[in-house]
């Protein structure tokens, strides 16, 4: 216990349920508010109904990444409002949001209380906007921030897009070409993920986490191994621990490449957005040798990894993985070249450090701005509790930043797997899982390529997922593409979006 | 050559060949970036199947939609035929026909812009907004190099203009007509919605000048906007070809020739331009263009000093 009432835990370390603390929501929250305002991170804040449909245990969990420690408490709503914490600490706007849209309660005094993902309350008649229990709600449908003036308009994109991208609505609110406002609304890719995973782990489970985020297969498949090898107490042997983070890293390797080509297109300059394209599909080949599925659907499973390595492979691995690495320096640098590029990316879409930590921006958008936050070196498991991975970080927040961010990624990213496999561990591959502990609580943290994937997972007393909480680094940046797009030219907001690149499923789950 | 089967050259070239400038285009741009590209002579495929397709008109719209395509594709098409391609006079030609050839780019700008805004989509009021705007820098560096070839050559008329004299005149007022060249290059790729200006392949409607005001056109009419767009883009190349390329051996079999020659090379190098440089920010494309404006001032600075 630390003086503040939370309780500090490790990634990965299960606690019994009764241990952790229950404060009263005054004291909940002027925790949350404190720890925050003193450099700590909203990870996680949900709610869980599994105890009793009238009483609503709200969890937070907290991020202290100079001390490599994550601290957590509950508190307990016995009414279906309370009062909000956003006003004090803005990191918590949209978890407060999805906790009023899913369980039909009322932050108080929240400035931007809309709907997240458009779903009925699961309280059927409890809702937090008194909306009729029959009336489904629509998607997209809701106040948009409006601004008035002889010479605003306003600009509606999606949610279908000329591209073939996941569907999401933007609202711009402009003053010629400059964009006062953007206003992001999703929801379209809801699939109630977190609730099909509950109850005993099934042979689908590990499926549907390996689709939250399809770009992010391997770094959610991590994430939910990480939690049921922590319930099960089972030890992941160390080649399997190396053949995860060569996967995961593989997969930060093909979309990165695949950004910096998507940003290079973006600006109209042709040779690096066809290399990049070609060379994204090259990492993707790469992860396919390891287990022959180009998205690493099937290599990470609870327990250790499904496929081997054989000394054949890891010879050509190395190889191919130098032949991509050579041709990605030779496309990237280009883009460095090129004084056309550079003219577009620099200045454009900046966020300050400030905004970033008061939002909570995490991932590589947080290291552009200067902010030196990466699980793999914070809150480190796995094999790199072994192997550190330097944070790689750029000062200017703006597409520049996290374009060079994304290209310092790579090349250490290539130098991890060269190591890796260059003392490449003997050993089994995988181990058996056995049955869930009952009544635990596991907070799981992965550096996927996008940034922190949280996973927090309540045990029954049957040793089931009563609760099973998902949080994708999008869930937290698409605020910060909103307000990067401030005083900018709407021209430049397809740019600034694909300098984020965030996931829609992985935030409507 | 008489002057019947001149003009036949001259209208089988101007209403075949554009199409093909654009396969080039792409064919360039396939090369840099190291893919094999679509067949050179896609543009006319694509044609072909959007003549071939049935129409769809939004309810909102009104008779203006329907004619900015008409009046798009018909004025580049008079246009094309007053200007001269090879050293004889263009099949329609009189004293002042600048004036008209002038009006006539206008006249299909206007009518596309109001096509656009007849939409009442947001995104096509911002693209004729953006079109309309860049239009009046980018007008301003034609006229003022037409101002010098009409100085030089002591005509109205574009065949005299752009005759076979222009290549005397390379001789003593060479600086001069250098930066007007420079300065159509500009209009031209401004003109075409070409990087830097604009990106002709991009899917993204909220970066897009020209593309976005098309939207919603489709069938024949989307066909007539892409013909008459690489009409503009036919004339245009002719004006910096013969600019660049005024003189005449004499016989049309060599100067027809000469001609689609360097409307190609024109093709490639707008295709090297594309592949080799990122598309200007919005705010910095009428620096561009101030920039042309004042190449072809200082043409006429260097002609009358």
């Amino acid at each position: 216990m630390n003086g503040n009432g939370f309780l500090a835990v490790h990634t990965g370390q299960p606690i019994p349920r009764e241990k952790i603390p229950q404060l009263s929501f005054g004291e909940f929250r002027t925790c949350i508010v404190d720890e925050v305002s003193g450099g700590e991170r909203v990870a996680a804040l949900f709610g869980d109904d599994s105890a009793s449909r009238e009483k609503l245990d709200v969890y937070a969990v907290l991020a202290d990444s100079t001390r490599a420690l994550l601290r957590v408490a509950k508190s307990t709503l016995d009414k279906d409002r309370f009062p909000s914490i956003t006003p004090d600490c803005p990191q918590a706007h949209l978890f407060e949001r999805e906790l009023a849209e899913q369980y039909g309660v009322r932050p108080e005094g929240h400035p931007w209380l809309k709907p997240v993902r458009f779903h009925a309350s699961y309280h059927r008649g409890r809702d937090a906007w008194g909306r009729k229990p029959d009336a489904a709600p629509v998607i997209g449908v809701t106040d948009f921030y409006q601004v008035e003036g002889e010479e605003i308009h306003e600009v509606a994109v999606g949610p279908v897009h000329a591209g073939v991208i996941e569907p999401g609505h933007f609202r711009f609110q402009c003053h010629g070409e400059q964009v006062l406002h953007l206003e992001i609304s999703l929801g379209y890719q809801h699939r109630g993920a977190e609730r099909t995973v509950i109850g005993i782990p099934n042979k689908r489970t590990i499926h549907t986490v390996e689709t939250l985020a399809g770009d992010t297969s391997v770094g959610h498949a991590t994430a939910y191994s990480q939690v049921v090898e922590g319930l099960t107490g089972c030890r992941v042997p160390i080649r399997a621990e190396v053949l995860r983070g060569v996967a995961l890293e593989l997969e930060r390797l093909a979309n990165h490449t695949g950004d910096l080509g998507a940003l290079a297109g973006d600006v109209g300059f042709l040779p690096t957005a066809s290399y990049c394209g070609r060379l994204r599909g090259d990492f993707l080949n790469l992860t396919a040798l390891l287990c022959g599925s180009r998205f690493g659907r099937g290599e990470v499973r609870p327990g250790g990894v499904r496929f081997d390595l054989d000394s054949g492979r890891l010879q050509q691995c190395m190889e191919r993985l130098d032949a991509a690495f050579r041709d990605v320096s030779n496309a990237v640098d280009l883009l460095w070249n090129s004084s056309s590029v550079q003219a577009r990316f620099e200045g454009t879409g900046a966020i300050s450090q400030e905004t970033c930590r008061e939002l909570g921006i995490i991932g590589p958008a947080a290291r552009a701005c200067g902010l030196e936050c990466d699980v793999r070196q914070d809150f480190p498991a796995g094999i790199f509790r072994f192997a550190q991975v330097p944070v790689s970080s750029w000062t200017t927040g703006d597409v520049f930043a996290r374009a060079y961010v994304r290209w310092l990624e790579i090349q250490r990213s290539v130098a991890f797997i060269k190591d890796q496999l260059r003392a490449f561990p003997d050993g089994p591959i995988g181990t058996a899982v056995g049955a869930l502990k009952p009544d635990q609580l596991i907070i799981s943290l992965v550096e996927g390529w996008r940034g922190e994937i949280c996973h927090v997972a309540l045990t029954g007393h049957s040793g089931e997922f009563s609760r099973y909480k998902i949080v994708d680094p999008s869930f937290h940046n698409w605020m910060g593409l909103a307000m990067a797009l401030r005083d900018q030219q709407i021209s430049d907001f397809p740019l600034c979006n694909k300098s984020f690149n965030l996931s829609y499923c992985g935030h409507d789950l | 050559m008489n002057t019947i089967i001149h003009d036949s050259v001259h209208v089988v070239l101007a209403f075949s060949l554009p199409p093909l400038l654009l396969g080039v285009i792409a064919k360039t741009k396939a090369l840099f970036a190291g893919r094999v590209g679509p067949p050179l002579l896609q543009p006319y495929y694509d044609l072909f199947k959007l003549f071939q397709k049935g129409s769809v008109y939004s309810t909102t719209t009104t008779w203006v939609f329907r004619a900015g395509a008409v009046v798009g594709f018909v004025s580049a098409g008079i246009a094309v035929l007053l200007i001269p391609l090879s050293g004889s006079a263009a099949p329609i030609s009189f004293t002042g026909d600048l004036i008209l050839f002038a009006y006539l780019l206008g006249l299909g700008r206007f009518f596309t812009a109001s096509a656009a805004l007849d939409t009442g989509s947001a995104f096509e009021g911002m693209g004729a907004a953006r079109e309309v705007t860049f239009a009046c820098l980018a007008e301003p560096a034609f006229f003022l190099g037409l101002l010098v070839l009409a100085k030089l050559s002591g005509s109205l008329q574009l065949s005299g203009m752009l005759g076979s004299s222009l290549a005397t005149h390379w001789a003593n007022a060479g600086d001069s007509l250098a930066l007007v060249l420079l300065s159509w290059f500009i209009v031209l790729l401004a003109e075409n919605s070409r990087i830097p200006f604009d990106d002709p392949n991009t899917h993204l409607e909220l970066t897009m000048i020209h593309e976005v005001m098309v939207l919603d056109h489709g069938g024949p009419a989307f066909g007539m906007i892409l013909y008459g767009a690489a009409l503009k883009l036919f004339v245009f190349g002719a004006l910096v070809v013969r600019l660049a390329v005024p003189m005449t051996v004499g016989s049309a079999w060599l100067d027809w020739p000469i001609f689609v020659a360097g409307l190609l090379v024109v093709a490639v190098v707008i295709g090297v331009v594309e592949s080799t440089m990122a598309r200007l920010r919005l705010t910095r494309v009428p620096v561009l263009l101030v920039a042309a404006c004042l190449l072809s001032a200082f043409a006429i600075i260097l002609l009358v000093r």
